[in-house]
């Protein structure tokens, strides 16, 4: 029983949020923060694998989420609505319904390739250089989408909100909501498995001293490259999400901007720290839409809050721990650090 | 005519690799010392030119109250230029003072003291825009310019400058580095930081020196680069630092020589790039070029790769 109790609780979350966005008991405003705070999630875990359990330093997480969004839509747009670009659908848009988490994959699919591009000099680069060669990537996606006319250059991509409301004609429930709150579970399932398993603490040793755990029998490559493409995975399908929640995507949308705030939400968290990230990629998002009415003096408060932060918690909010490290009484709901199995 | 081209971008590219040298200095001085990377070093920059902006405009006497006295163009550009670096020197400081030092005394991870980086980062950029506006302001023309044509290449007194300016910061630098006893500092501590204090050498007084000596480089580049291109925004910080970041890891970071000729060598491949590709494609080939680079000659041009002890 107890190990079904977070993915019953969740459920119930999930299904309470849904049901508000059905009953249109919250207006759309809030349902739109909430969805963000579910794509935050999702980058900041993602990121959180490599920067935090791996210790390494990747700036350029926005690239990956780039093209995750740009695969899924432009799929997307070519599968099930006729534009001028694209010609007629090739599908019946209603089919977009079964499709979507299909192309939502394949997006996902899509970025992780991408993140081969780093995972391959980090066999035999680390730290700063590694950063660079992130901060490249990031660049080199960027500007590759803006010289792409075809998938509408800098200008941006548009056209998701009418596979939005395809699927909303077949069955009228809020289906981007209901992908998002998947996605967040499945990410945090996922990434919560991998690194309290066996297989996964590779990667915390790798962490710890790359040298001996090679030593000691851990694949350091093999596990580079997954957890490389696992982080950059997800964070294309956090960007097929956002594309659909917004309906229009641009290149300048995924800058280094974009990225800094992932790392951002992965150091405010801690490092290393599953819930430390869940819980700053909310908060975060939070106080950033909390101090809209601000305006551009947005920019200045928040960032000096953080360094306020980091000069009284220097190690994020959680640290290293997890939250059941702070409240042991949880334990008894939610089965902590690979004791399950 | 290929060869007047040529030669011409090859002056626009030394022009350009200046700016991006001067800027990679300080990153590749405050990394040598500290091993940080100091993200908010962009955005000291940007505040080198808005102080030399108001300086200028100022002592020009742009504003309500004209100095008694008019001073020669000259001395006008001087002055703005060493008040300039002294100001800026300050807000480095200020910031090492205020957001670093208490992290690093707290032995805090070095990961956490890049992040207050690069928040200090937006703390100047956005702050600039608040008390600024997001106007763009244009910087008065400090030097009459002067263009000198030879056998149909256009060599402007500017463009001698900023050259001559950089290849000179570089060479005192590295007499400060290699000649002094603060530049032995310097690289003592960022060969063993833990023994450094033990022989008695002050580790916050060279942190500091190092600080002074950065921002002012950054600041130098700022009047160098507003009264190159003449318009001043808030968020002009951002990119170029950005890229003179990379310019620094592929000279090899913590690296004089290496900073100096990443600096030149980003210039060159972006003025080319743009010069004989379409101008879009300009990102996209320099990052390109870089990570090839970087996945042959992993330690950057300079740097040497450090043997690992288990």
């Amino acid at each position: 029983m107890r190990r079904f109790t977070s993915l019953i609780l969740y459920a119930l979350l999930s299904l309470v949020i849904i049901t508000a966005a059905q009953g249109r008991w919250v207006n759309p405003y809030i349902l739109q923060i909430a969805m963000f705070v579910g794509i935050n999630i999702i980058l900041s875990t993602s990121l959180n694998l490599v920067n935090g359990y791996m210790g390494e330093f990747s700036v350029g997480h926005a690239g990956f989420m780039a093209v995750g969004a740009y695969i899924t839509s432009v799929l997307n747009v070519w599968l099930f609505s006729s534009t001028k670009v694209f010609g007629p659908a090739v599908l019946s848009p209603s089919s977009a319904i079964y499709l979507f988490p299909v192309t939502l994959i394949l997006g996902g699919i899509g970025a992780a390739v991408v993140g081969l591009l780093v995972a391959i000099p980090s066999f035999r680069t680390r730290g700063d250089y590694l950063a660079i060669i992130t901060l490249a990537v990031n660049y080199i996606v960027k500007s590759s989408i803006e010289n792409m006319q075809v998938i509408g250059g800098a200008r941006g991509f548009m056209g998701m909100s009418g596979i939005v409301n395809a699927m909303q004609e077949v069955v009228n429930v809020p289906w981007v909501l209901i992908w998002v709150l998947t996605s967040v579970g499945v990410t945090v399932w996922l990434l919560h498995r991998f690194v309290n398993s066996t297989y996964g603490k590779g990667i915390v040793a790798i962490r710890d001293d790359e040298i001996a755990a090679e030593i000691m029998s851990v694949d350091t490559r093999r596990m580079k490259i997954v957890a490389f493409m696992l982080s950059s995975g997800l964070a294309g399908i956090a960007g097929g999400l956002f594309a659909h929640i917004l309906g229009y995507i641009n290149p300048g949308t995924f800058t280094i901007m974009k990225s800094t705030e992932a790392l951002v939400m992965v150091y405010l968290g801690g490092m290393g720290s599953l819930s430390g990230a869940i819980l700053s990629a909310v908060s975060l998002t939070l106080i950033l839409e909390f101090f809209r009415p601000l305006q551009v003096a947005k920019w200045v408060v928040v960032p000096l809050l953080l360094i306020l932060l980091m000069l009284f918690r220097p190690e994020g909010i959680m640290g290293h721990r997890e939250f059941t490290d702070v409240f042991p009484a949880l334990r008894r709901f939610f089965p902590s650090h690979g004791k399950e199995k | 005519m290929f060869v007047q081209s040529f030669f011409q971008n090859l002056l626009n590219a030394l022009q350009w690799g200046s700016f991006y040298a001067l800027i990679a200095l300080g990153y590749s001085l405050v990394y040598g010392v500290l091993l940080l990377i100091n993200f908010a070093h962009g955005d000291i920059f940007m505040v080198g030119a808005y102080i030399a902006f108001f300086l200028a405009t100022l002592l020009l006497g742009q504003y309500a109250f004209a100095l008694p006295f008019a001073l020669p163009p000259m001395a006008v550009f001087v002055i703005t230029v060493l008040l300039t670096m002294a100001l800026t020197a300050c807000v480095g400081v200020t910031i090492e003072r205020v957001a670093y030092r208490p992290l690093r005394r707290k032995g805090a991870s070095r990961l956490y003291v890049v992040i207050t980086a690069l928040m200090c980062g937006l703390v100047l950029e956005n702050g600039n825009l608040m008390l600024l506006g997001a106007n763009r302001r244009s910087f008065p023309e400090l030097l009459p310019t002067a263009v000198y044509s030879i056998s149909g290449i256009n060599i402007s007194n500017i463009k001698i400058l900023v050259i001559i300016a950089t290849v000179c910061v570089f060479l005192l630098l590295e007499t400060i580095v290699r000649r002094t006893k603060l530049g032995m500092a310097m690289r003592a501590i960022s060969y063993d930081r833990m023994a450094v204090p033990l022989m008695g050498i002050p580790l916050d007084t060279v942190i500091v020196f190092t600080f002074v000596l950065g921002s002012s480089l950054a600041a130098l580049a700022g009047v160098l680069f507003a009264i190159a291109y003449p318009v001043l925004e808030p968020y002009m910080g951002a990119l170029v630092g950005w890229k003179a970041f990379i310019a620094a890891v592929i000279g090899g970071i913590g690296e004089i020589r290496g900073a100096f000729m990443g600096g030149f060598l980003l210039g060159f491949v972006e003025i080319f790039v743009a010069a004989y590709f379409p101008s879009t494609l300009r990102d996209l080939i320099a990052f390109s070029i870089l990570l090839i680079f970087l996945s042959i000659k992993p330690t950057g041009i300079f740097g040497i790769a450090r043997a690992t002890k288990i």
